[in-house]
């Protein structure tokens, strides 16, 4: 379980997350949604513990994040970030390996457990091809499915996702969100994971919280949530523009 | 290595051969480390500018560390060039070595800049500003047989990177790139101290830059008995803390996601490195690319996982910097820093030719 409690993030003179409260029950699947510059990675970033709000306090199964040791939460809660730079030549095994770093043991490193632990999260990415490639030389979106695969090693109860279907083809979009959706609720992983395609979100996610100048203006199922004036006041847009896939009845949608 | 092609092939079972395959490739590395170092070290102590049989040196060797009699007479002049003035000298080359290496790689990975040294900090100009400052002063005392020019080149290094770090905290840039800016123009300061020093040390200016280059003319026991467990020390903590310096591979804010408390592990593992690079600076004053070079040779063998670089360049940073003093007696006293350098910059030039596919410099 991982809830937000009245979080405030600021930053000189702005305020980027205003008295935000939201709360993930074990084995529930989140989209974060809201226009660019609404807060949804500092959100994230601050559910993740890495970002220490100004106010307020994210609890991690009851404990104040802030409070238990970063190895702790590695093991309880796994992030993809959008991308990262890598400084040397890396195999993509190697990346994925990393996310066993939490598992390990300080001195005696990966166990033949991690090894078989990152072989199944590349099998299950679909990354079997790209074995043995510099990570740096692939396309961003087979990077941002290294990245996704190397949070699946790390094997924790609850992920955080920013944007993990951005610099991904329509197909791999679709695959990846199967895989979080199989993920979720096969292995009752719960997700949390920045959209900005409402389609997806809305097809995909039982529950949609959306977030609009630092507020959560809205909060629950793809069909309450993306109503026309939604859509109009929060997004700028027509809604007729997305209505065809948003307002889709999710076929899959279970709480 | 990293520009192989890439059949496709069953995971589960690649991931187990380029596993094996791997350890195997970092075990003959190994292997061969170690083989290099006992074979330098050997060949550092019977090669040397005085005329000295090498079979009188072996049988000395074999005689003082095996207790093994080869019914072999030599005089005791011949017993003190092995045992007080070679052995020490090339202990203290593989010593100052194995600990330049690593705090380089250490730099590398911390700041995840390959083009990271040692001196990145501020150690380099530091330690020169405080030996120079020791030429100037007109006080001449020994402790330890370390002079005062020692003592000022380990604090000036300290005390540098002490700054810097200081510095770097404040500001809006990113940790790393602010640590990193702060030590190039701390380092620039200090350089202009250092050229300030020198221009008003007059006949001191020899002992200036004989210090620069670096050597080991003045490696002794006693020297080496102080600077060992620092730098000896230093490097068995940062070979423990090599899971941190995996997770910040990735970055500092994924390094925080897998588990790192990055903060501390940044002040620890600078310390460490800071620490082992001012030891060996302050024995063998400044000897550029051994902590350059050798990591990024391992990780061109081994890959960029620090559990197997850490080690492997101690190993072969230790090797290195015995040969390269080996190589500057034989040339009848050149010094170390100018072999380390002929040495290393043709070296890294052709890294660098590689580099355009492995590594984005």
């Amino acid at each position: 379980m991982l809830e937000a409690e009245a979080l405030t993030v600021e930053v000189p003179g702005r305020a980027i997350l205003r008295d935000v409260s939201v709360r993930l029950e074990d084995g529930e699947r989140v989209a974060l949604i809201g226009p660019n510059g609404a807060g949804k990675s500092t959100l994230l970033r601050a559910l993740s513990g890495t970002l220490r709000p100004t106010a307020g306090r994210v609890l991690l199964n009851g404990t104040a994040i802030q409070r238990l040791n970063r190895a702790e939460v590695a093991r309880r809660l796994a992030v993809v970030p959008q991308q990262t730079a890598l400084p040397f030549a890396m195999k993509v095994e190697e990346v994925v390996g990393l996310g066993r770093l939490p598992h390990e043991d300080p001195l005696r490193g990966t166990r033949p457990a991690d090894r078989a632990a990152t072989a199944a999260a590349i099998e299950r990415v679909g990354l079997g091809h790209l074995m043995g490639r510099d990570a740096r030389e692939l396309s961003l979106g087979e990077r941002q499915l290294v990245l996704l695969a190397l949070a699946v090693a790390q094997g924790a109860p609850v992920m955080l996702l920013d944007e993990p279907t951005v610099h991904l083809d329509l197909r791999h979009q679709v695959e990846a969100m199967e895989l979080l959706r199989d993920l979720n609720e096969r292995d009752g992983t719960s997700l949390v994971a920045v959209l900005h395609d409402l389609g997806l979100a809305a097809h995909f996610f039982p529950r949609l919280v959306v977030i609009d100048h630092g507020r959560i203006v809205a909060d629950g199922p793809a069909r309450d949530v993306l109503s026309d004036e939604l859509i109009r006041d929060v997004f700028n847009v027509e809604p007729g523009l997305v209505r065809l896939a948003a307002t889709v009845p999710p076929t899959d949608a279970r709480t | 290595m990293a520009t192989t092609p890439h059949p496709a092939r069953a995971p589960g079972r690649v991931a187990l051969g380029l596993r094996v395959g791997r350890l195997g490739r970092a075990g003959w590395l190994a292997v061969a480390g170690v083989v290099t170092l006992l074979v330098v070290l050997v060949g550092g102590i019977v090669l040397g500018s005085v005329d000295l049989a090498p079979s009188t040196t072996l049988a000395i060797l074999a005689d003082r560390l095996l207790g093994l009699d080869l019914g072999m007479t030599w005089t005791p002049a011949a017993e003190a060039i092995v045992m007080d003035l070679r052995m020490p000298r090339v202990l203290t080359a593989m010593v100052v070595g194995t600990g330049l290496a690593v705090a380089g790689c250490t730099f590398q990975g911390l700041l995840r800049n390959p083009l990271a040294d040692p001196y990145v900090l501020g150690t380099a100009s530091g330690a020169a500003l405080g030996a120079a400052v020791a030429v100037l002063i007109p006080v001449r005392t020994v402790f330890l047989e370390f002079g005062l020019l020692h003592a000022l080149a380990f604090i000036g290094a300290l005390v540098s990177v002490t700054v810097v770090y200081r510095l770097s905290r404040t500001g809006p840039l990113s940790p790393m790139t602010s640590l990193l800016l702060t030590g190039y123009a701390v380092g620039s300061l200090l350089a202009a101290g250092l050229a300030m020093a020198m221009y008003l040390s007059g006949t001191g200016l020899r002992v200036i830059f004989g210090y620069l280059l670096g050597g080991f003319d003045g490696a002794s026991w006693l020297r080496l008995a102080v600077a060992a467990p620092l730098i000896i020390g230093g490097t068995i903590a940062i070979l423990l803390r090599a899971r941190s310096l995996n997770a910040f591979l990735l970055g500092e804010e994924a390094a925080s996601h897998l588990g790192v408390d990055v903060r501390r592990e940044r002040a620890i593992l600078l310390a460490l490195a800071s620490l082992v690079t001012a030891a060996g600076v302050a024995v063998a004053g400044l000897i550029g690319f051994v902590g350059l070079v050798v990591p990024h040779l391992v990780r061109l063998l081994v890959g960029p996982n620090a559990r197997l670089v850490l080690p492997l360049s101690a190993l072969f940073g230790a090797s290195l910097l015995a040969v390269a003093d080996v190589a500057a007696r034989m040339l009848g006293g050149v010094p170390v820093g100018v072999v380390t350098a002929v040495i290393g910059a043709p070296f890294f030039l052709a890294l660098l030719r590689r580099a355009r596919s492995a590594y984005e410099l």
